[in-house]
């Protein structure tokens, strides 16, 4: 499925609020102009990075929007005026090869670059290490996390050297001269298109790609850490720890927008497939458009649909809304029919051990169910809740159709509440 | 509108084909073939033992599960499997009752009164055996018999005078054993001799095993463990371990009842600690106990020491080891 370009939406819908739950304030008021590529709000904590507009046209409201979590969240909504006139701010970097990495990580910062195979999380934080990590090499995660979603596929194919070229910006922001790009072994074209791409353009440092064995969840940063490098990452720490930094295809091409073309992130690839979807299609769209208008561009539902996910089908979020708007993170909308989306009454646990013997984290969650069910949080976090990585294996495998994974982030989440309440009372 | 019809559950949004109650019917497909020896050399008395076995299991689940007001739960097949696997693990001859009244036991006692499926502690068909060989221990010691086609076989000249007896009785009573073992290795194979229903023939329980281990239902490593421990410890006590492999219900318990998912440890390491308790104890008390054969009890005994087994062999973590160096 070639990208195809996104028809103009009726509206953008740009969150004060990015995935990792910090907020933004605006820089704009109802009934401003904007530019493509303005920036429209600063984020305000630590963790945060700007947003900017994808479109020109004018702000129609600011307030609260449902978002695809079903949460009500503050969000500029803007009316494209069809121009795209591009913002005076929106300039190619010139002298990209003269700059320090603090420079380049501020420029990432600037543009809003967040990690595109969906958790957005910041990529300037990824790349900013503690002053004593000694990092060797920068892995570029081109496995395509999910069933169903080839955007990242498809950039590899048809961007390869927006690849080779965003891969080459983020050495030179963590100073190591050896990236690895990882493409899952069933996408030979891409590994094809990738090496033709790094032959074309000689530069210095070597940047190999490595095609690892398709098999769910390779796109896991661990995983695919483990696979390519053949480092396991220990329990509690981050990737720099075996002296590594991961980051996303799609994010590799954000920087290379960014540098080369002078564009903050405000567009992104997604995949809108499924059963419940006429004319499946990988589209470059304006970050903020409604899941309806992309559904649209693609024919429309086929039948009723049943449900709608931002993301995969392991751990896509389903949305409540088909007026939901996408995110930077927003790698696919999967629309299922309404067969496919039934739910399984669960059975209890026969103790089969599937989903420990399949679980990649080498979890048992068969019993940190048992433990999330009773509410016996220290056994849950003994067991090691917290090393989840709710990749969802354990509830697909699980013949009694358990929720596993559910009960087990619920785990994380009180595991983590009373962390931090611990930590609190410890302050005081 | 569309949206209020929009289904919202958490990920993942898609499932596996596997459920359980497709589970428990290939274990039932993979039992077929020993049952269908047992036919075969002990006739339609085995016949009505099993057909006993599972009309005893099914009807005592629908009847209590209908009694408590609870949902009834036949539908997942595990009473059939409880069924057959009672009948097999008793002698051929038993009388229909007491295989019926077995079945009872283990569905009404073991499985249901702790809690139903996946709740029990104890294998229920091994209890229900127990339950039987306690309660009518005589009725059940005199339903062993030899196939017919074996009492006038050459390699069993000299052991038809005891007839119930089975190749473990007649090894603890001394009437064979020594040298001349290997006679014996295609009978017990095949299944041409005297022991419970379902336990003779090891090369129909072997395609059964195959079949399990295909569909990716059951590992090697309990069966592993435990028939390489009793082969080892036989064979340093000085008898014919390939013996004590075919003989018995060892072959029946390493790969169906040991197995058994809700009463055999969550996890890898946990599993081979189990197969090996079960291979000593069997081989313990076959040497060295009052009862010729110790499978069942064997695998009674480990099922105690599951909960223990599972808090203290846990896997180890991604990332652990690495996190130690």
């Amino acid at each position: 499925m070639p990208i195809v370009a996104a028809q103009r939406p009726s509206k953008v819908v740009v969150l004060l609020n990015m995935g990792t739950g910090s907020a933004l304030s605006s820089l704009v008021a109802k009934g401003d102009l904007v530019h493509k590529g303005q920036k429209i709000a600063d984020p305000i904590g630590r963790f945060g990075v700007p947003s900017h507009s994808p479109v020109s046209g004018k702000v129609a409201a600011i307030g609260a929007v449902r978002t695809g979590l079903g949460t009500m969240d503050q969000a500029i909504t803007i009316e494209p005026d069809g121009q795209d006139t591009l913002d005076e701010s929106c300039v190619p970097v010139e002298n990209a090869d003269s700059l320090s990495p603090a420079e380049i990580v501020s420029i990432i910062r600037e543009a809003g670059i967040v990690g595109m195979g969906g958790a957005q999380f910041p990529t300037h934080v990824k790349l900013t290490l503690p002053p004593n990590a000694k990092v060797d090499a920068l892995l570029i995660n081109g496995a395509e996390c999910e069933p169903y979603l080839t955007a990242d596929h498809r950039l590899m194919v048809e961007r390869p050297e927006d690849v080779v070229r965003g891969t080459r910006i983020l050495m030179k922001a963590i100073g190591v001269d050896r990236a690895v790009i990882g493409v899952e072994d069933n996408k030979p074209d891409a590994v094809e298109a990738l090496q033709r791409a790094i032959a074309s353009a000689a530069a210095a440092g070597t940047i190999d790609v490595v095609a690892v064995r398709t098999h769910y969840p390779q796109g896991s940063e661990k995983h695919l850490i483990k696979s390519v490098l053949g480092r396991e990452v220990a329990p509690g720490c981050l990737p720099f720890s075996v002296g590594v930094v991961v980051n996303n295809v799609g994010t590799a091409v954000a920087v290379a927008d960014r540098f080369d073309r002078g564009l903050p992130l405000i567009e992104r690839v997604v995949t809108v497939t499924g059963s419940g979807v006429a004319n499946p299609a990988n589209i470059m769209m304006k970050v903020g458009t409604s899941a309806i208008e992309l559904i649209e561009q693609c024919g429309g539902f086929v039948g009723d649909p049943g449900k709608i996910i931002f993301g995969g089908p392991m751990m896509g979020a389903a949305v409540p809304s088909a007026e939901a708007p996408t995110t930077r993170g927003t790698s696919g909308i999967l629309v299922l029919d309404r067969a496919e989306s039934r739910s399984f009454e669960p059975m209890p646990c026969i103790r089969c051990g599937r989903c420990v013997e399949l679980c990649p984290m080498r979890l048992e969650p068969a019993l940190l169910h048992q433990w999330s069910e009773a509410r016996l949080w220290s056994e849950a976090e003994a067991y090691h809740a917290l090393d989840c990585i709710e990749c969802g294996v354990c509830s697909y495998e699980c013949p009694s159709r358990r929720n596993l994974v559910q009960a087990i982030k619920y785990a994380k989440a009180e595991i983590g509440a009373r962390r931090r309440a611990a930590r609190e009372r410890g302050d005081k | 509108m569309a949206d209020s019809k929009l289904i919202v559950t958490p990920a993942p949004h898609i499932r596996g084909n596997i459920d359980t109650p497709s589970l428990m019917r290939d274990v039932v497909i993979a039992l077929l073939p020993a049952c269908l020896a047992g036919v075969y050399f002990f006739g339609g008395k085995a016949l009505i033992s099993l057909v006993a076995g599972v009309a005893g299991c099914v009807g005592a689940e629908f009847v209590f599960e209908r009694m408590s007001k609870k949902p009834v739960t036949i539908g997942d097949w595990s009473a059939v499997v409880t069924g057959l696997l009672i009948a097999m693990v008793l002698p051929p001859h038993v009388p229909a009752w007491i295989v019926v009244l077995s079945g009872v036991f283990a569905i009404g006692i073991v499985k249901l009164l702790f809690g139903g499926l996946g709740y029990n502690v104890f294998n229920p068909a091994l209890a229900g055996r127990a339950f039987a060989t306690a309660a009518w221990s005589a009725l059940a010691a005199t339903g062993y018999i030899w196939p017919a086609s074996a009492q006038g076989a050459a390699w069993a000249r000299g052991i038809d005078a005891v007839t119930s007896a089975t190749p473990l009785t007649l090894l603890k009573m001394g009437e064979i054993g020594g040298t001349s073992m290997s006679r014996f290795y295609m009978p017990l194979f095949l299944g041409n001799v005297a022991g419970s229903l379902g336990e003779t023939s090891a090369l129909a329980l072997l395609i059964g095993a195959v079949y399990l281990l295909w569909r990716t239902h059951i590992s090697l490593r309990i069966p592993m463990s435990y028939i390489i421990t009793v082969a080892v410890v036989t064979a340093l006590y000085g008898q014919d371990p390939l013996f004590h492999v075919l003989s018995g219900g060892l072959i029946l318990g390493a790969f169906f009842m040991a197995t058994d998912y809700v009463t055999s440890p969550i996890n890898a390491k946990g599993q081979v600690i189990f197969g090996i308790g079960c291979g000593v104890l069997t081989a313990l008390i076959r040497l060295f106990g009052g009862y010729p054969e110790g499978v069942a009890y064997s695998i009674l005994i480990m099922n105690a020491a599951v909960p223990m087994i599972d808090r203290f062999a846990r896997p180890k973590r991604f990332g652990e080891v690495k996190a130690r160096a």
